[in-house]
C-alpha cells in the first residue's frame, strides 16, 4: 500500500469521482427535465429560471401515488415475511437438520438459481388464468415466492451449515423439541442472514417487473416498476411530467435505502457473492 | 455447492446416516433418537419452499419444454411439431439476430464495467473507511437499488436528441456526431448496452475493491523488491487474487445481459426494427402478441440454456479449486 506511487493514488481518486459523477448525472438530468414549465421542451441538463415543484404535484395526481404505494406495499407484504419463513425452515431443514436425501432436494433448488423467468412466464400466465387470478395481486405474489427459494433457501442453508450442532444437542437436552428449539435458539442465530435475505427480497419485489406487465392490465394492482412502465406508457410523449412522475416513484425506494444503505450494500454484496 | 458442502463441520458424513454408532459416547442414546424420528419428519420443514417452488417454478419450467414441441397459439387446439420450433429458433435470421444482440450486450453489461472495474480497483486498492468513502459506496450502489425501468426511463432522455449527452457533444463542437442515440440503427444497441454498463458498473467495481482490501499487501511488497512494474504486479498479484471477485462479477452481470428485459422493453422496445431486441423481449412478444406459444417456449428453454452454459464453466473456473 505504501508502496502505490503517488500518482497513481491520484488517478484513482480522480476515476472514482469521474465514476460517481456519471451515476449521478442522469438523475440530475430528470430532475432538471422535471423542473421546467409544463409543455416546454427542455434539454440535457440546465437548471430552470423558474423551478416548477408543482410538477411534481401534478405527477403525483398523474400517476395515482397514493393507490401504487399501497399495492406495491400489499405486494411486499404478501411476498417478503412468507418468503422469508419458508426459505428459513427449508434453510434449517437441510442445512441443520439434514434430512435424509436433502441433497436431492437442493440439487433441484439449484437449478433455479440460475433461471431467467422470462423461462417460466408464459405457462405461468395461463397457470394464473385457470386459477382465476390473473389481474389480482396473488398472481405476482405466489410466483415470486417460488421464484425467490432457490436464492433463498441458498442463503439460509449456507448459514444453518456452520451452525455448530451442539448448539442443537444442548438444547435437546433441555427437552425442547425441533419447533421450540428452531424459533428460541436458530432464529435468533439467524438474524444477520434473515436481515440481509429481508431486503434483498423487498428489493426483488418492488423493482419487479416483467411479471407484473404480463400477469396484471391494472397498474394500480402492480410492483412500483411496473406501475413506472404504465406510466411511461400513458406520459412518455409529456417529458416534463414524466421525469417527475419517475422521480416520484423512485423515492420511496431511495428513502429506504439511505436509512438503511450499510445493511443494504452489505446485502447487495454478500448476495452477489453467494448467488 | 462443493464449497459449501466442503466446509460442512466434521461428523457430518456420519450423522446422516440415521444408525450408525457415533464417536462422541457421552450423548450417543439421544442422538440416536432424535436421528431416527427428526431426520425423516425434518422434511416438513423443506417442503413449503419445495411445494411454491414446484408449484410456481417447476411445474411451468416442465410446461414451458413442453409447449416447445407444439404449435400451440394460446386458445385453439395444439398440434404437435416435434423439433420444428428449436429448428426455427437456429435458423431464423431474426431470431440469430436477436440472439447474437444478447451476446453483444454482454460485452457491455459484463466486460466493460468488470475491465474498468478492475482498473479503478487496482488504482484505489481500498477505499478510505470514512465519511467519504461511505459517500463514494453509497452512489455506486443507487443503480442497484432503482428499478431497472427507472433506468432505462432516465437513460432514455438522456440519449435523447435533446438529453445530455447530445448537449455534451455540442458543447465541444461535436455538433455532426449528435443524434437521437436510442433511434438510431448504428447506435442503438451500444446506446442500450451503455445503459446496461451504467448499471453494472458500480457493483463491479466495489465488488473488486472489496476483494482487492483482502489481498494481503505482503504480496506487493515482494512484487516491488522482485523489481515487477505496476503491469506486471498487476497481473501476477492482483488477478489471480481477485479470481473468486472476478467470477462473481461476470456470473451476475453474464445473466442480466443474457436475460435482460426490462431496460430494452423501456428504453428502445427492441427498435429500430429488431436493432436491440433480446430473447427475453422476443419472448414477451412472441407469446403474448403474436400468439406463437410454442415458438416463445423454444426460445425460452434455448436461453435458459444459453445463460447455464455461459455461468457454469466461470463457476468451475473462479470456485471449482478453492
Amino acid at each position: 500500500m505504501n508502496l502505490t506511487t503517488r500518482s497513481e493514488r491520484l488517478t484513482g481518486r480522480i476515476f472514482l469521482i469521474a465514476l460517481v459523477v456519471v451515476t449521478l448525472l442522469p438523475f440530475l438530468s430528470m430532475l432538471s427535465a422535471a423542473l421546467q414549465p409544463r409543455g416546454t421542451v427542455p434539454t440535457g441538463l440546465a437548471w430552470p429560471s423558474d423551478p416548477q415543484w408543482g410538477n411534481f404535484a401534478d405527477a403525483f395526481t398523474a400517476a395515482n401515488m397514493g393507490a401504487l404505494l399501497k399495492s406495491s406495499a400489499l405486494i411486499v407484504a404478501g411476498v417478503v415475511p412468507v418468503g422469508v419463513l419458508i426459505a428459513t425452515m427449508a434453510g434449517f431443514g437441510l442445512g441443520h437438520l439434514r434430512v435424509p436425501g436433502g441433497h436431492l432436494a437442493f440439487g433441484l433448488l439449484l437449478l433455479g438459481l440460475t433461471l431467467p423467468f422470462e423461462a417460466v412466464v408464459t405457462p405461468l400466465y395461463y397457470q394464473m388464468r385457470d386459477l382465476g387470478l390473473l389481474n389480482t395481486r396473488w398472481a405476482i405474489i405466489l410466483p415470486l415466492i417460488g421464484l425467490y427459494m432457490p436464492f433463498a433457501v441458498f442463503w439460509m442453508r449456507a448459514h444453518f451449515i456452520n451452525v455448530p450442532r451442539e448448539l442443537s444437542e444442548a438444547a435437546r437436552v433441555d427437552g425442547s423439541n425441533t419447533w421450540q428449539l428452531f424459533w428460541r435458539v436458530h432464529v435468533p442465530l439467524a438474524r444477520p442472514a434473515i436481515a440481509s435475505l429481508t431486503i434483498l427480497l423487498f428489493l426483488w419485489t418492488w423493482n419487479q417487473f416483467l411479471l407484473a406487465i404480463v400477469l396484471v392490465d391494472d397498474a394500480t394492482k402492480r410492483t412500483m416498476a411496473g406501475a413506472l412502465g404504465a406510466f411511461q406508457g400513458q406520459w412518455g410523449t409529456d417529458l416534463v411530467l414524466l421525469c417527475a412522475g419517475s422521480l416520484l416513484i423512485l423515492t420511496p425506494t431511495l428513502i429506504v435505502f439511505l436509512i438503511f444503505q450499510r445493511q443494504f450494500i452489505k446485502a447487495l454484496l454478500q448476495g452477489s457473492v453467494k448467488g | 455447492m462443493t464449497s459449501a458442502l466442503g466446509s460442512a463441520p466434521a461428523g457430518s458424513d456420519t450423522a446422516s446416516r440415521p444408525g450408525r454408532g457415533d464417536t462422541r459416547a457421552p450423548v450417543r442414546p439421544h442422538r440416536k433418537r432424535w436421528g431416527r424420528t427428526v431426520r425423516w419428519s425434518g422434511w416438513l420443514w423443506v417442503l413449503p419452499a419445495l411445494i411454491m417452488y414446484g408449484v410456481f417454478v417447476l411445474r411451468p419450467l416442465v410446461l414451458t419444454m413442453q409447449y416447445s414441441l407444439y404449435d400451440w397459439n394460446g386458445i385453439g387446439a395444439a398440434r404437435w411439431a416435434g423439433l420444428d420450433n428449436y429448428l426455427t429458433v437456429f435458423t431464423d435470421r431474426d431470431l440469430l439476430k436477436i440472439i447474437s444482440n444478447a451476446f453483444i450486450l454482454i460485452i457491455f453489461f459484463s466486460f466493460i464495467p468488470v475491465l474498468l472495474g478492475l482498473l479503478v480497483a487496482s488504482l484505489v486498492r481500498r477505499i478510505t473507511t470514512g465519511p467519504a468513502g461511505t459517500m463514494v459506496r453509497t452512489v455506486l450502489f443507487l443503480p442497484q437499488v432503482i428499478p431497472l425501468v427507472a433506468a432505462g426511463i432516465a437513460w432514455s432522455w438522456v440519449l435523447s436528441s435533446n438529453g445530455l449527452v447530445n448537449q455534451a457533444l455540442r458543447a465541444v463542437g461535436l455538433d455532426g456526431v449528435t443524434r437521437a442515440w436510442l433511434g438510431d440503427f448504428d447506435t442503438a444497441l451500444p446506446a442500450v448496452g451503455v445503459i446496461g454498463t451504467w448499471v453494472m458498473l458500480g457493483l463491479c467495481t466495489i465488488l473488486l475493491i472489496t476483494g482487492m482490501s483482502k489481498i494481503d499487501p505482503s504480496l506487493y511488497e515482494a512484487a516491488r523488491i522482485d523489481g515487477a512494474g505496476p503491469v506486471r504486479e498487476f497481473f501476477a498479484v492482483t488477478l489471480p487474487s481477485l479470481r473468486q471477485e472476478i467470477g462473481i462479477c461476470l456470473t451476475v452481470t453474464i445473466i442480466a445481459a443474457l436475460a435482460s428485459f426490462d431496460i430494452v422493453y423501456i428504453s428502445t422496445s427492441g427498435g429500430p426494427g429488431i436493432q436491440t431486441t433480446v430473447p427475453g423481449l422476443e419472448i414477451y412478444r412472441l407469446a403474448f402478441s403474436q400468439r406463437q406459444v410454442g415458438l416463445a417456449s423454444a426460445l425460452a428453454v434455448v436461453l435458459m440454456a444459453l445463460v447455464l452454459v455461459c455461468v457454469l464453466p466461470i463457476q468451475r473456473l473462479t470456485r471449482g479449486e478453492k
